[in-house]
């Protein structure tokens, strides 16, 4: 019966950190505590639920009475258990919890951590380091009382050992920094999506990651041995030797892949004839900035600026803005780092609820469209970047130039920025590059008007590709006609390389393009310069980068150029370089 | 500041830390004893004294001047004795 129970299960998901581990697995609930039902107690129990909570305190305090007696050396220790067993009577958490019961009529465990909760979140506010620190104690006494309740051998989530892997519905920003990762082996959750903060806390870590997974929770128990392969989102459950077998073997491959990668990912990337290249980082928090800095990362080629703008009553503050952004210039300093201003349409970001939704928002209000229209939000962004720029290497970007107009009026909106900091005495650097990402048809088309009011171009081909085969990603039906590699794709971004080349501006490409390392010689043959992408695909395509030749790579593109589909340049890639990269990315 | 009273009496927090969790739990353990309601107050902020985890909640750092006070005067000896307390130090 058992056998059966245990077969092999494997569940798909979307991996957003890479690498392999096995272990135990450790479901947790969204407050990083165990999974806590709650369920209603009738009436005529209530008196009796009130008992059972009150015999888990007495028994809670027989133990730490125990613990006390039994370590006279440490008399220090038995002060703070003695405060503790205090604790266990308190008011707050004992005659609240009752009350909690008695007035909500839900079972113990329940009440608990409701109440728990509400004076955690207390004292976590407070400014006082110590008293925040309380908070451990308020945990510990709590969880005391719950293993009791539970009737459970529960482990406190701090002292989780090294080989567990947690699995959780979902986790917030907030929950992710409660639970402390370090102690863990690897994280899926049911819910998120590729840019979710667990992928990015995990990817700092270097822990794999699985995020999306929707069934996991359902179908995983506690301590069920579990594979998660983080590079392919892979889950399996209860895994047969044979598996657990091929997956060790995996990933001792991929690790020692990884420390070499690693390895040679912070030394300078100059091409076999010796012209040297910037590989930056793509980010859209600033905890990402570690990671680039760990993957070699030459500066942060595209800092999205969007999230602070999203699921808030209200749009940030300069200081809000400046705050974030010296805190990536600082660390990767001296490193440059290219801010893009807001990318979205900020009044739908904040949820008002009452915004009229636009039937084609690809083609709607939004990016510059959108704070061109918003002078006022837009003022304090540039702004906050102005006076950002004085703390290090600060490049602008402004995303979706469709027309010349559009630059002009940013330049404009740039001068009265800096004027009113002039004004109000505020340290700030107006001489910064300013840059326009070109991901719009008309923008290639106008490339060589654009290029008369710019310091450079960057390349976003996520949109470039979506706007000039005018395919929606997100339809299903017409998704497989997105190709990075269709000869169309390929011919504006020559366009744009050749007009910067003409003018004598620098060219970027900060797109999905840019992490895929086959497509590396491609890139360079056209005459890109800097790439930028997600941090971890930095030290495969630096790698690419001491492969190969540019002078081989400009020869490549008369080939490319005579491909007539996105199949034949993509087997022409595959035939000249193939051999230099990782066997799993020429299965597409 | 309050006159003298029967039911209240003015201290400072001479200890090195301030009001800890430790120390915090002694005024609890008093206050505990009484028959009526126990209070601290302090920058008008009231936390009940029998609550180790609201009198923290105040926050007091060395050299707070706290007020305790008392519902029933059977309970002056457990004032008495918070005072003490304080004064002391809190035995540390």
């Amino acid at each position: 019966m058992k056998q059966l129970a245990n077969a092999e299960v494997t569940l798909k998901g979307i991996g957003v950190s890479p690498g392999i581990c096995t272990g135990k697995a450790y479901l947790v609930d969204r407050e990083g505590v165990e999974v806590i039902n709650k369920y209603c107690i009738l009436e005529k129990h209530l008196k009796s639920e009130v008992k059972r909570f009150k015999s888990a305190v007495q028994n809670a305090k027989a133990e730490l009475r125990a613990v006390i007696e039994n370590s006279p050396e440490a008399l220090q220790k038995a002060q703070i258990l003695e405060t503790h067993v205090l604790l266990l009577n308190d008011k707050l958490l004992y005659g609240r919890t009752i009350e909690t019961i008695e007035k909500e009529r839900v079972n113990a465990e329940w009440a608990l951590k409701t109440v728990v909760t509400r004076i955690k979140s207390a004292f976590e506010e407070m400014t006082d380091a110590y008293l925040k620190e309380r908070v451990s104690d308020i945990v510990h006494v709590s969880d005391l009382v719950m293993r009791n309740l539970l009737g459970a051998e529960a482990k406190d989530l701090g002292q989780i050992d090294k080989r567990v892997i947690l699995v959780a519905r979902d986790l917030s920003p907030a929950e992710t920094s409660q639970i402390n990762l370090e102690r863990i082996q690897g994280v899926i959750t049911d819910l998120g999506g590729k840019t979710s903060h667990t992928g990015i806390i995990a990817r700092t870590l270097e822990i794999p990651a699985v995020v999306g997974l929707e069934v996991a929770i359902r179908q995983i128990a506690n301590d069920d041995l579990i594979i998660v392969d983080g590079t392919t989102g892979t889950v399996i459950i209860h895994p047969s030797e044979k598996t657990v077998v091929e997956y060790e073997g995996r990933k001792v491959h991929y690790e020692r892949r990884q420390a070499v990668i690693t390895r040679e990912s912070h030394l300078e990337t100059k091409t076999t004839d010796g012209h040297p290249y910037r590989v930056m980082g793509n980010i859209e928090l600033p905890e990402e900035v570690v990671a680039v800095i760990n993957y070699g990362g030459d500066g942060i080629g595209l800092y999205r600026t969007e999230f602070q703008y999203m699921n808030r009553p209200a749009f940030p503050s300069e200081n809000e803005l400046l705050e974030s952004y010296t805190d990536v210039i600082e660390v990767i300093a001296p490193r440059p780092v290219v801010i893009r201003t807001l990318d979205i349409n900020g009044d739908k970001a904040l949820a008002t609820g009452s915004m009229p939704t636009e039937a084609n928002p690809a083609l709607g209000l939004r990016a510059i469209r959108y704070c061109l229209k918003r002078p006022d939000v837009f003022r304090t962004q540039l702004r906050a970047i102005l006076r950002a720029a004085a703390y290090g290497d600060v490049h602008l970007l402004i995303p979706m130039v469709s027309t010349y107009f559009e630059i002009c009026e940013v330049k404009r909106l740039l001068d009265d920025a800096a004027e009113g900091l002039e004004k109000d005495g505020l340290p700030y650097k107006r001489d910064i590059p300013v840059g326009a990402m070109i991901e719009v048809p008309s923008a290639v088309i106008i490339a060589d008007l654009i290029a008369e009011q710019v310091d450079f171009f960057s390349i976003g081909t996520n949109d470039l590709i979506q706007y000039v085969l005018a395919i929606d990603r997100g339809n299903r039906l017409v998704a497989h006609l997105y190709q990075p590699l269709d000869p169309a794709v390929i011919r504006m971004i020559k366009r744009t390389v050749d007009v910067a080349r003409d003018k004598g501006i620098k060219v970027h490409m900060c797109g999905e393009m840019a992490h895929t390392s086959l497509y590396t010689p491609l890139l360079l043959g056209l005459g890109l310069e800097d790439l930028s992408m997600n941090p971890q695909a930095i030290p495969a395509v630096k790698r690419m980068m001491r492969s190969i030749s540019l002078s081989d790579a400009r020869m490549l593109i008369q080939d490319v150029l005579a491909c007539k589909t996105a199949k034949q340049t993509f087997e022409l890639l595959r035939d000249t370089y193939g051999g230099l990269v990782e066997n799993h990315l020429l299965e597409e | 500041m309050p006159p003298p009273n029967d039911f209240s009496r003015e201290v400072t927090l001479v200890n090195e830390f301030g009001l800890h969790a430790r120390s915090a739990a002694k005024i609890a353990r008093i206050a505990m004893g009484a028959r009526a309601g126990v209070w601290v107050v302090r920058d008008k902020e009231r936390a009940d004294a029998s609550s180790t985890l609201e009198v923290l909640t105040l926050a007091c750092p060395r050299g707070s001047r706290l007020e305790f006070r008392i519902e029933d005067t059977a309970d002056r000896p457990v004032l008495e004795a918070l005072v003490r307390l304080v004064e002391s130090g809190f035995g540390e």
